[in-house]
């Protein structure tokens, strides 16, 4: 194991964990105000499909991340319209979701296979790179969440919604609002990260090209404790395993990709079974719940 | 008829049809126009592909006895959620438990190819059971001794179990006549499970529609249903009078994962022949939102699973006749759901 081969895994575990950062740290705020989206993996699919497909009709690749934004920020309303206002269940309508975006995605997609669209830019800087403005912008954003939720009235308003919505709502707060709002948010964040994935990477869209990171990215957000600082480092672990593997394939290593990219499951698993035992429930208490108060 | 079957059998299906069926039939109506307005804008025939699907469907035998293909693993992953459900438990992890069985079973169909074939499916429908169970064993302990959520584990686990298929099939199992898909090899005729005359329908149906009517009675007749009942409704309640909560949690889930692993030795026994990557389009996700849909009555399960069924097959049509991708029929199924699920009187109370 040489220097450099630490230094490619490393500089390829930051590329593959940006686009699992970004969807997670989505999830994480919805998650913080009491809403589980189990269709992340849809809103990435998405995210990439719309991403190419504003990146080829604009040819500015900044476009198609923004545009991939806004197209899961108004997915995820839809979301939340079922689940806030019509109360649905949450697992229920997340999975739906998820077939949505498996659905939209391909239909969006298909003039655009095979395309190839032009990528982010990117920058050189300290020594490390070169990464585009997405992946840069990582521990930027994860500050600015962690400031969001933890130093602002309105995190605390969010919080507070994911703990007990009756109580937060008691105390003056709009529950359903702030939900909304949470959801938007999370929407916009998973499809950067959906749109990283194409335009940032692969520069073009295939099917289901997420496979399965947007579940991995909902148990990054169990692994990192509900906090976007720790989703920094979680992203580096999940997307290390993606990372190492590829590396090690490239240098002919006998080592099975499917027994590695298992790693980071049995591992979030794990970590779980552990809090458990030690009594340390961290998750907020009205995760899932419907709230049926007014408002 | 005697008071007791009637209650066990006759209301709940004259109940279910009352409810169930018209508003299967309104949902898909307002579906399947909201489809048709994104095919038109997708420039797509939307009536050409709604004829066709009929006539495919409900024209001809083949058509109408595919719909039962469609419905067999279905039957099985929704029982696999509403089993669990009656306890209060929820398993996202049909997928998983789905994958193991088709694992396990594999592993039996490969490993003794010279048994007869009376002996042989038997014996990978007991693995396949097996593997689901296996599967559906780790989050129940888990969930018993209050240490990870199992809606949690069981969404997790999905991800390892084709992961672990991949392994075999890209390694040990991987057949040398495959090529850009890897596969098994090929199972010898005894490991295949026979099909009723000209179609592909096989007893997996039979054995889904058995599974279901025995939960369907077992909830309403016996003491162990209504202790499972009186689990999913007060579990605390329940551990005072004496039930066995945590045991029968276990057992419920670990039965769950069994009927799913069931589904997939017969996906890959009777439908592929072998073991392969790409065993399930979504079963176990589908099979949870079926039985999610009906509410866990089993003769709801069989009406939305026959809704799906009908949905999936419009999508083959549109991909045959219109070259539309098949994954765009997820769009129908999100529509689906998307209608049921705003309807808050209906939806509302069921958590």
């Amino acid at each position: 194991m040489t220097v450099s081969f630490a230094a490619a895994v490393l500089s390829s575990s930051i590329v593959s964990g940006t686009s699992l950062f970004y969807a997670a740290s989505g999830e994480l705020v919805g998650e913080r105000a009491g809403v589980v989206n189990l269709g992340l993996e849809g809103l990435m699919l998405i995210g990439a499909a719309e991403g190419v497909a504003a990146a080829s009709l604009s040819g500015n690749p900044y476009v198609g991340v923004a545009a991939a934004g806004l197209a899961c920020l108004l997915a995820n309303l839809i979301f939340g319209f079922l689940v806030i206002e019509r109360r649905a269940n949450q697992l229920a309508t997340g999975l739906s979701l998820m077939f949505f975006g498996f659905g939209a995605s391909a239909l969006i997609g298909r003039a655009f296979v095979g395309a190839l669209v032009p990528g982010l830019p990117r920058i050189a800087a300290a020594g490390l790179g070169p990464f585009d403005i997405v992946v840069w912008l990582v521990v930027p954003t994860a500050l600015l969440l962690w400031g969001l939720l933890f130093r602002t009235r309105w995190g605390l308003a969010l919080r507070a919604v994911g703990e007990d919505p009756a109580a937060a709502f008691a105390a003056g707060r709009r529950p359903k609002l702030i939900q909304f709002q949470a959801l938007a948010l999370a929407g916009f964040l998973a499809g950067v990260g959906g749109a990283h994935l194409s335009v940032g990477l692969t520069q073009t869209w295939d099917e289901g090209m997420t496979s399965g990171r947007g579940f991995i990215a909902i148990a990054l957000v169990i692994f990192s404790k509900w906090n976007p600082l720790w989703l920094i480092a979680g992203a580096l672990v999940f997307g290390g395993a993606e990372a190492l593997q590829l590396q090690l394939q490239a240098r002919g290593a006998d080592v099975s990709p499917f027994l590695m990219t298992m790693v980071p499951y049995l591992l979030t698993l794990m970590i779980l079974a552990f809090w458990g035992w030690s009594r340390r429930s961290v998750a907020p208490a009205a995760l899932g719940r419907n709230y049926f108060g007014v408002e | 008829m005697p008071r007791d079957l009637d209650l066990a059998l006759i209301a709940p299906v004259r109940l279910a049809f009352r409810r169930c069926a018209p508003r299967a039939i309104v949902i898909a109506a307002i579906a399947l126009a909201a489809f048709a307005l994104v095919l038109v804008i997708d420039g797509k025939d939307p009536v050409r592909a709604y004829r066709d699907t009929l006539l495919y469907v409900f024209g001809n035998a083949y058509g109408f006895s595919e719909l039962m293909v469609r419905m067999t693993p279905l039957l099985m992953t929704s029982l696999a959620v509403a089993l669990p459900s009656r306890v209060g438990l929820i398993n996202v992890g049909g997928e998983g438990q789905l994958y193991m069985g088709a694992w396990l079973a594999t592993a039996g169909a490969l490993s003794f190819p010279q048994l007869p074939s009376w002996l042989l499916l038997p014996l990978m429908a007991v693995l396949g059971f097996a593997g689901g169970a296996l599967w559906a064993l780790g989050p129940a302990l888990m969930r018993a001794a209050k240490l990870v959520n199992e809606t949690i584990s069981t969404l997790l686990l999905n991800y390892v179990a084709p992961l672990i298929v991949s392994y075999f099939i890209f390694g040990p199992w991987r057949s040398a006549e495959s090529g850009a898909y890897p596969q098994s090899p090929a199972f010898v005729a005894a490991a295949r499970l026979p099909s009723f005359a000209g179609t592909r329908i096989h007893p997996g149906f039979l054995f889904g529609l058995v599974c279901l009517t025995i939960y369907g009675v077992a909830m309403i007749r016996t003491r162990w249903g209504l202790e499972m009942r009186a689990i999913g409704g007060n579990a605390e309640a329940s551990l005072r009078l004496g039930i066995p909560v945590s045991r029968t949690m276990i057992v419920a889930m670990t039965l769950a994962g069994g009927m799913a692993g069931v589904a997939g030795m017969a996906e890959v026994s009777a439908i592929q022949g072998r073991l392969v990557a790409s065993l399930s389009p979504g079963y176990g996700f589908i099979g949870f939102l079926v039985a999610w849909l009906a509410g866990g009555s089993a003769i709801g399960i069989v009406i939305m699973a026959f809704l799906f069924a009908v949905v999936s097959s419009v999508g083959d049509i549109l991909q045959i006749t219109q070259g539309t991708p098949y994954a765009v029929i997820n769009l129908l199924m999100a529509l689906v759901l998307f209608i049921v699920l705003g309807q808050r009187n209906l939806t509302g109370g069921a958590r």
